[in-house]
């Protein structure tokens, strides 16, 4: 759990930022020396890489109230980008191809946001569809994206940043945590601007933004492209620092659902919420499958587990939006106002249609 | 030179398949219009639906008797949704409904591979899909039969919702919602009579679905080939998914066979939503979708 | 406070996970399982692992294990989804005694190439995974044992020119090839082009897009091409529809012609009569009339220890394959004690065995597998083992074999599957072997 932070600069004592200090400390201090491998490698890593794109999908869902199921696109946009800047610009470094294919992300996300200028609510949520096949098309087509390998399965190179090589557990995490941490700073710079302020004055009420003088269209088209910016960052994180191979198979409809349901488990308009809700998606059916196995493993056989697995987190989803519809966050921050008596934050809205 | 017989072969191939979609987009708009919920567990009633039914034919139960037992069980999970999902979350905003019947279609297609297995079936309606020929153009007898019973079903709901008291409260709901709770209309039990109506339409697309692609979970998958046609012809119109379902189904074949090997092939999985995204530039709430989409 | 909460929260699923891999006392060779009962592919999961658990019982029911080393396993579900795959993976690595990976995944298996070189475990890729792993010299750890992509496409060839009585009568033939719109479906599109090349065929290659379940389109096309074959390179729902369909514009199906991907009994029973006729390559015969499924039967399944629920599955196409892997792997582990004794081996040990794999049909007939898979012999450089492929026809209610067991052209195929890991080696900086000595680790 990485959940960094509101402002470092100020106030490392205060109460508000003791929490993000002390888990960045634990994160970076910590969790590399105790972890096993395996937590490190399948639970962390994909974690923060989830985590991020969650992130990013909140910016633009939660914020700017603009909905998207192209996430996973995006995500393949990033890798696939990465992959070929890193292959084909010689000399360039990899953090610059990493920058590069966020840069090349925000620009696809752009072009398939464009139909929000038009589009609300559903319509605009199932066009953004047309990204998550077409792509997966493309990418699959053309064989030029993965250098022509006949199975279309490309490999990762090694993650390396200023003659520093990031391999093994350890290295591969503590890279993907540094990315996040900071792309997590840079979204809470942003949502503190008139970008941010922009983004919540067109999720609350369109017509109110612009007579506000809120610029309408470059502020949605600005939504989709900071979005996708991060989304394919995290996808880099996902192919390089995590699967360490990359088919366009793996970014299908489902994982786009996957990381809605981040955000709305998580908490809308949150940041902490996104990465909570990534903690509740990725960790809990590894805890629950775990836990199917050692109790009940003897009597029945792996597929039976997975399929009770698959209704109680069905169920656990819809009692959880039943239960708090604000998400995660909502309860985590009533739990810790009874524990603190403090006076309660207001809450974020919901994005409307 | 134009063959005019292969093109009026492939429009009429696109648009009995597009009959196949509308099947599945009238489920959607069902539920859409009354509780403006998009949803997404369609899917995986319809697997759920043709499972059931398969599984008990298999155990040796006859064909009507499974058929209104499938029934039976559909009307009780129209009915057992709307109290334990719908009901909690009423007032809800959109997206928070949506994920729910996300986690709706989780918790239902795992019951129905934990109860049936997930073993593919084949599933034989007693047509047998020998094609006749018309004026040289190949026609599917299948298609047609499909085509049939899903203009019966269509004409039974639109009789249901003219001339019965539920179909009445139905049309309310679907016109104001909050109109409708205050003359004193009992917003649950339209819901559950929708959702009944959703399961019945999911069981009818499950067996037409199944008998073509066999009853497995991919059977769950067919909703993806739904979602441009409600783009297209408004999530609210049962007549906007009618048309839609046949503009779709006929433009993407056509597509396929005549810009698919400009650009390589395999363009199906996209074009439906490119013509449909392009349509709504012009038309922002679909072709029969009431301009107010948007609820405050 | 949320930190520590998900730490020991993370902290037990460790833990959990561990303790089902506490040391093990008596010699034991562990084979980590990453399964798939559940989701779209879950039907061909359950027959493959269930045939490979059902002979890793008979094992050790039967022999009380490898040279009195017993076999054991675990199963960690994947859906057939990579990063499932993956985390299956890094949490059963640690296991002590790991023999070899079996995922029947491609990209599972593309996701752990790296990987099982650094564990320095073999991982076993039956009938599928990536061409060039058949190369030894740059892939130590990588075996697609019987059937690689590139050979079975050369099977597929070789099959239709004995039925049109010839490889000079496939001149001036028309084949069109239906392929899944996936990497996987694209793999053997360059070798068709080789192939018509050389015999003089003329080609056809028409995508299906994922899932396959609308192929209106293409079948119209196939049509109005009037084709001699139709080679199916499906995928799950992919193939009943193709067949239905087909029927549908009335293209004879017995002149359909499946993949080793589309040849199971779930690829047929859904199309019902449409599939009556049709063929399909595999490298291992389906029934349950070879002596070894009679014994896995009588032994394993008379104890109440068969895996698969439904009995009328044993010795369908996934449970025999999942037989054959199991006897692949135990004979490797077998192989590999006979040099380095009879004790728990390490996975470097088996890949050695592995790479001595050698069961003529002699060996094959003692397994009591004659009939079910014709050979095997792998050796360091050549890790797909020139396996035999053999056609079976679908009567409505099983198969039939309906070929001999029929060579793919080897030599004509092993300099592409050579360049293309030249490349990989040149891009991985990977040295290549000279021998089979251990590889050094990079």
């Amino acid at each position: 759990m990485t959940r960094p932070v509101r402002s470092i600069a100020t106030g490392w004592l205060s109460a508000p930022h003791f929490a993000p200090a002390v888990l960045l400390i634990v994160a970076y201090g910590v969790v590399p020396f105790a972890g096993s491998d395996y937590l490190l490698d399948a639970v962390l890593t994909p974690f923060l890489a989830l985590g991020l794109a969650a992130l990013g999908l909140n910016l633009l869902t939660g914020y700017a109230g603009q909905v998207s199921l192209g996430s996973a696109a995006f995500l393949a946009v990033g890798a696939y980008a990465a992959y070929n800047f890193n292959l084909r610009l010689h000399g360039v470094s990899f953090l610059m191809s990493l920058m590069a294919a966020g840069l090349v992300t925000a620009a696809v996300g752009i072009i398939f946001g464009l139909p929000s200028l038009r589009l609300r609510g559903f319509y605009l949520a199932v066009s953004t569809l047309a990204a998550q096949f077409f792509v997966q098309w493309a990418l699959t087509k053309f064989g030029w994206f993965s250098n022509n390998n006949p199975s279309g399965v490309i490999d990762a190179p090694q993650l390396t940043v200023a003659g520093i090589i990031f391999t093994g557990a350890v290295g591969r995490y503590l890279f993907s945590l540094t990315v996040v941490v900071i792309a997590t700073l840079f979204a809470i710079h942003l949502l503190r601007s008139q970008v941010g302020r922009n983004f919540i004055a067109l999720r609350d009420h369109e017509t109110a933004a612009k007579v506000l003088g809120v610029p309408l269209l470059r502020t949605k088209l600005l939504a989709f492209g900071v979005s996708s910016f991060f989304i394919g960052i995290a996808g880099v994180l996902w192919a390089f620092a995590y699967l360490r191979t990359v088919e366009p198979a793996g970014f299908n409809l489902d994982r786009s659902f996957e990381i809605l349901f981040m955000i709305i488990i998580g908490g809308l308009a949150s940041i902490r919420g996104a990465f909570l809700g990534a903690a509740f998606i990725v960790v809990f059916p590894l805890l629950l499958s775990r836990l199917g196995a050692a109790l009940l493993g003897n009597v029945f056989d792996s597929g039976v587990l997975e399929m009770s697995q698959r209704i109680v987190i069905g169920a656990l989803i819809i009692g959880l939006l039943i239960a708090e519809p604000r998400g995660l966050i909502a309860l985590v921050d009533r739990l810790a106002e009874r524990v603190l008596r403090r006076s309660p934050r207001p809450l974020p809205r919901s994005p409307q249609f | 030179m134009f063959d005019y017989q292969f093109f009026v072969e492939v429009l009429v191939g696109g648009l009995l398949s597009g009959v196949m979609y509308s099947l599945v987009a009238i489920g959607f708009v069902l539920i859409y219009k009354t509780s403006g919920i998009l949803n997404f567990a369609q899917g995986a009633m319809l697997l759920f639906a043709a499972l059931t039914f398969v599984s008990l034919v298999e155990r040796g139960v006859p064909f009507w008797l499974s058929l209104s037992a499938t029934l039976m069980i559909m009307v009780g999970l129209g009915i057992t949704v709307e109290r334990t999902v719908l009901r909690p979350l009423v007032n809800q905003s959109p997206m928070t409904l949506f994920m729910a019947t996300l986690g709706l279609s989780y918790v239902i297609e795992g019951a129905a591979q934990l109860l049936w297995g997930t073993q593919v079936h084949g599933l034989d309606l007693g047509i047998d899909d020998v094609p006749f020929e018309l004026g040289g153009v190949l026609i599917s007898r299948f298609d047609l039969f499909a085509a049939a019973i899903a203009g019966a079903l269509v004409t039974a709901f639109a009789l249901f919702f003219r001339y019965t008291r539920t179909g009445l409260a139905f049309r309310a709901v679907a016109d104001d919602q909050f109109a409708a709770l205050a003359v004193g209309l009992r917003l649950s039990r339209v819901w559950a009579a929708v959702w009944t109506a959703a399961g019945i339409v999911a069981l009818v697309a499950g067996l037409l679905w199944g008998a073509r692609l066999g009853v497995q979970f991919s059977l769950s998958l067919v909703v993806l080939k739904a979602l441009p046609v409600l783009v297209l012809g408004g999530f609210d119109s049962v007549a906007g998914a009618i048309v839609g379902g046949l503009l779709i189904g006929a433009i993407e074949k056509l597509a396929e066979v005549y810009i698919g090997p400009f650009v390589g092939g395999g363009i199906e999985a996209w074009a439906a939503y490119v013509v449909a995204l392009g349509f709504l530039l012009v038309r922002p709430s679909g072709l029969f979708g009431q301009r107010l989409v948007e609820r405050a | 406070m949320r930190l520590s909460r998900s730490l020991r929260a993370a902290a037990l699923a460790a833990a959990i996970g561990l303790s089902a891999a506490l040391p093990t006392h008596a010699d034991e060779q562990f084979f980590p399982l990453q399964s798939y009962r559940v989701g779209p592919y879950a039907a061909g999961g359950t027959g493959f692992f269930g045939g490979f658990i059902d002979y890793l019982n008979l094992i050790n029911i039967r022999d009380g294990g490898v040279g009195g080393v017993k076999l054991t396993w675990e199963e960690g579900e994947t859906q057939y989804e990579v990063e499932r795959g993956v985390e299956v993976y890094e949490r059963l690595k640690s296991h002590p005694g790991v023999a070899a990976w079996n995922p029947l995944s491609v990209g599972i298996a593309y996701a752990m190439i790296d990987r099982i070189a650094k564990d320095k475990v073999p991982l076993i890729t039956i009938n599928h995974g990536r061409t060039d792993s058949t190369d030894g010299r740059v892939f130590p750890y990588v075996f697609p044992l019987l059937l690689n992509p590139y050979s079975e496409t050369s099977g597929i060839v070789n099959y239709i020119a004995s039925r049109e009585g010839g490889a000079d009568k496939l001149k001036g033939k028309k084949i069109v090839v239906l392929y899944h719109g996936s990497p996987y479906g694209k793999e053997t599109i360059p070798i068709y082009k080789l192939l018509a090349d050389k015999y003089g065929f003329s080609l056809g290659q028409i995508e299906v897009p994922h899932p396959g379940n609308e192929q209106q389109s293409q079948w119209l096309s196939i049509r109005r091409a009037k084709p001699d074959y139709v080679v199916l390179r499906g995928w799950g729902v992919m193939n009943p529809v193709a067949l239905k369909t087909a029927q549908k514009v009335g293209f004879p199906v017995d002149h359909i012609i499946g993949n080793v991907w589309s040849n199971s009994e779930e690829d047929v029973i859904p199309a019902g009569d449409a599939a009556k006729g049709y063929v399909a390559i595999t490298t291992q015969a389906s029934g349950a009339e070879y002596p070894v499924l009679q014994e896995i039967i009588k032994t394993v399944y008379g104890a109440g220890k068969g895996n698969l629920d439904d009995k009328k599955r044993i010795g369908s196409v996934y449970h025999n394959l999942g037989i054959v892997n199991g006897i692949l792997n135990v004979e490797a582990i077998r192989i590999a004690q006979r040099k380095f004794g009879q004790r728990t081996l390490t996975g470097d040990e088996v890949r050695w065995g592995f790479e001595h794999l050698q069961l003529d049909p002699a060996r094959v007939q003692a397994l009591g597998a004659k009939g079910l898979f014709h050979s095997i012999n792998v050796t360091w450089d050549n890790h797909e083992g020139d396996g035999r492929v053999t056609f079976q026809q679908w009567d409505g209610t099983k198969w039939k074999v309906v070929s001999d067991w029929i060579a793919p052209d080897w030599a004509f195929l092993r300099p592409i599957i050579e360049k293309s890991a030249a490349a990989y080696a040149a891009e991985h900086n990977t040295k290549v072997r000279t021998s089979d000595e251990t590889p050094v680790s990079q």
